[in-house]
């Protein structure tokens, strides 16, 4: 029955079954729909008028389909985590109402009419710009995953929280509308910086927490922006408004929110940002530092623990994400018996550079257990890695960076649960 | 490096082809003035640039770091609750659970001093003078027993600290170290393991997830959110009742603005939770020691069960000296010594009602 779980198998197998009439169709109907056959109040009367809500949110039958903390991670909501919930959503782009938070002090309210950004260090004229100024430069738009290193960072030591918006939720994905930062730096002119190579820039916020980081000004005049629409809007609050900072690809602590200066520079400052924190401790003591690049990595995000089967067998739809920070997704494998023998998914869409991958796996679940994993492929030729795989190179000390493989259980009955597996 | 070089090149090539081209100049924006520019350029380097003139030490800073920092960071830097812990962990880095400080992780010191005058004391960031950071940073390096109490910390004496950690840090090498061996050409797909695959740890065993009823049926989250509502009128009603003796809303703006001292540890208003210290929703008036769920010192048990009741008159009292007015207290606070201010944010606290 296994081999019967490819696509093209399931989709020939499903024509067959339409074309002989209905052999696997669900249960007969005993009494027609009271829904379909009496008429019901939506279809009578009327809905709500068009002013109802000027600025809408979803129904409030998604209301569940919301970010989420885990209380005990942290001291304090002022400096802490919450999560996307990727197991309810679906396609690639996140919503910004539901797209994970992570301040350092808190949510900061700036107008646009208060903002300056600033470019000094080793500039010909240091500037600043406000919010307006910004706006009259050459734009550009691109979709880009912002994930936290910390993202599954929980799991390092073993299997801990039991939902793939806890273990993979501090991610989101969104068209950023900006100005490259390569044509900021060169308005304030780089010729006083002489050779670039060996250049950083030096980013940091508005907020008390500043949250500064050093990049290497190669990154700097690659493909960084200064963003200031997401997804069509204004970025949120929580986000950063009016302007953050989009360094692609790379760690989402480097993506300065409300950044207020831009300092070229000759050195990195080693800033508390990239040294107490998001460095990291191998088996022997020693740390890694400047580990910023998004190495590829995936989820199945339905089923899962918070999304668990609720139609028993058959036809099954298997769905998650896929993404690398160091190009563009170019395969995805799933495994239903953990790891032992893999199927090639679907991508939804060619994979895009530094953007999340829709991958979906369309099945006949013939109702046993399953150890459900994904493995992402990315354009350099690197194959997602296994926990113990990760483990063996940096020890079980690590935090960040973890972007093993992940296993859910799912049970005869539908429910899944985070396990790691042998 | 120069790999990189080469594709940002080429990268820069097709941008112009792509992008709109902006080799040019706007002329947007304005030249930076110096003072702008001074007073936002706050990072210190590890080589001491930046650091500006100043000292202190050990000594002054333990006092100041009792009233500024111990209240999450704990009298000697060790920590309280999940706050960071900024002292200890000497030789743990290679143990399990390192223990990550100042002392025992930090690579540079300029590093202490740059985000302590930048972001701390956290809700009240930047207040700090240069003097003051010089000897916070110096009672830290005292705490971890990197220098003696009477070590002066200056813009000169600087870079005579050794950090322990100085050394335990290298650049990132994944590309030799994992990219090359994960990168190997065709995936697995069959037989990718040697023995039959086992479960070895489950979550649930754990059992840290947040819980909630969101496989609820529409009805039953219906109900209760209507059952909250009409608890919420009620209280509302009895609100009005108490409050309305005599309210000074001037006097609890200028409250909400002291307690931000008190926020890192304490929660008021809608949804307020135990913290560090316990929820403040109905404190005055109400009975010490009996906020569900918060675990007391047994000082405070003790006055508890000897009857204490958070008159205004005795917060005021605790709130001015806590150690003081209650030996062995939890509340790592230094107090509030002007009597506006306690008085302030009492009358902050009377606007949350249990």
């Amino acid at each position: 029955m296994t081999d019967k779980t490819s696509r093209r198998n399931f989709l020939a197998s499903s024509f067959a079954a339409g074309a002989a009439v209905t052999v696997a169709r669900g249960a007969q109907a005993a009494t027609p729909d009271p829904l379909i056959t009496q008429v019901q109040p939506w279809a009578q009367g009327f809905g709500e008028g068009v002013d109802a809500t000027p600025y809408g949110l979803p129904i409030r039958f998604e209301d569940d389909v919301i970010r989420r903390n885990v209380e005990w991670l942290t001291a304090d909501t002022i400096s802490s985590v919450n999560f996307t919930p990727i197991h309810a959503l679906d396609g690639t782009i996140t919503p910004q109402g539901c797209a994970f938070e992570r301040h350092h002090s808190g949510a900061i309210e700036l107008k646009k009419e208060d903002y300056r950004l600033m470019i000094n260090g080793l500039v010909d004229t240091p500037l600043v710009f406000t919010y307006a100024d910004l706006e009259r430069f050459p734009r550009e738009n691109h979709v880009y995953f912002c994930e936290c290193a910390a993202n599954t960072g929980m799991e390092w030591a073993g299997a801990q929280l039991n939902g793939a918006q806890f273990t993979h939720g501090m991610i989101h994905n969104m068209e950023y509308t900006g100005v490259p930062l390569r044509t900021l730096l060169e308005e304030a002119g780089l010729n006083t910086a002489g050779d670039l190579k060996d250049k950083w820039i030096f980013v940091e916020g508005a907020d008390a927490s500043s949250n500064g980081r050093s990049i290497p000004m190669e990154k700097a005049l690659d493909d960084c922006l200064i963003a200031f629409k997401a997804n069509g809007e204004a970025l949120r609050k929580e986000h950063g408004y009016p302007v953050r900072l989009v360094v692609p690809g790379w760690e989402g602590n480097m993506w300065i929110k409300w950044i207020r200066r831009i300092e070229v520079t000759d050195t990195p400052v080693e800033s508390r940002e990239e040294t107490s924190k998001y460095t990291d401790t191998m088996e022997d003591g020693s740390s890694r530092k400047w580990t910023w690049a998004m190495d590829a990595k995936s989820v199945v995000t339905s089923p899962s623990p918070q999304a668990p089967i609720t139609h028993g067998s058959g036809p099954l739809v298997i769905s998650g994400l896929a993404w690398s920070g160091r190009g563009a997704i170019t395969r995805v494998e799933v495994s239903k018996d953990g790891g032992m023998t893999w199927e090639t998914a679907r991508l939804a869409k060619p994979g895009e550079k530094m953007a999340l991958t829709r991958f979906y796996l369309d099945t006949d679940w013939d109702g046993s257990e399953m150890m459900l994993q994904s493995r992402a492929m990315d354009d350099t030729g690197y194959i997602q890695p296994t926990k113990a795989q990760l483990r063996e190179v940096r020890g079980l000390n690590s935090i960040y960076h973890n972007n093993c493989i992940q296993t859910w259980l799912v049970r005869s009955n539908g429910e899944a649960e985070n396990v790691e597996v042998s | 490096m120069s790999k990189y070089l080469k594709s940002t090149a080429m990268l820069a090539a097709l941008a112009l082809a792509a992008a709109p081209a902006a080799a040019e100049k706007l002329g947007l924006g304005r030249t930076a003035l110096p003072e702008e520019i001074a007073a936002w350029n706050l990072d210190v380097h590890p080589d001491g640039s930046g650091l500006p003139v100043g000292s202190g030490d050990a000594i002054d800073g333990e006092e100041i770091f009792a009233q500024q920092c111990a209240v999450c960071h704990g009298d000697f830097a060790e920590g309280i609750g999940n706050w960071p812990k900024l002292a200890g962990g000497k030789d743990t880095l290679d143990r399990e659970d390192p223990l990550k400080t100042v002392g025992s992780y930090w690579p540079y010191l300029s590093t202490a001093f740059d985000y302590i005058r930048r972001s701390m004391p956290y809700g009240n960031a930047g207040t700090l003078t240069d003097d003051e950071v010089y000897a916070i940073v110096a009672y830290i390096l005292y705490s971890n027993d990197l220098v003696e109490d009477d070590f002066v910390l200056s813009n000169e004496s600087f870079l005579e600290v050794e950090m322990p950690n100085a050394d335990g840090f290298f650049v990132d090498d994944r590309a030799e170290t994992e990219y090359s061996q994960w990168s190997s050409g065709e995936p697995c797909m069959e037989n990718c393991k040697d023995e039959e695959v086992e479960v070895t740890m489950r979550a649930m065993v754990l059992d840290v997830t947040p819980q909630e009823e969101t496989d609820d049926i529409v009805p039953a989250t219906e109900a209760k959110a209507e059952a909250v509502e009409e608890v919420a009128e009620e209280e509302e009603a009895v609100r009005e009742e108490v409050v309305e003796a005599e309210f000074d809303a001037a006097l609890a703006a200028d409250g909400e603005k002291v307690f931000r001292k008190c926020k890192a540890c304490h929660q008021v208003g809608d949804g307020a939770k135990n913290r560090v210290g316990p929820m403040l929703n109905g404190i005055i008036g109400h009975p010490a020691g009996a906020v569900d769920g918060f675990k007391y010192s047994n000082a405070l048990q003790d006055a508890a069960d000897g009857g204490l009741v958070w008159s205004e008159e005795e917060l005021a009292a605790f709130l001015a000296k806590p150690k003081d007015y209650l030996n062995g207290t939890k509340m790592s606070f230094a107090g509030l010594r002007k009597e506006e201010d306690q008085a302030a944010v009492i009358e902050y606290l009377k606007s949350f009602e249990q």
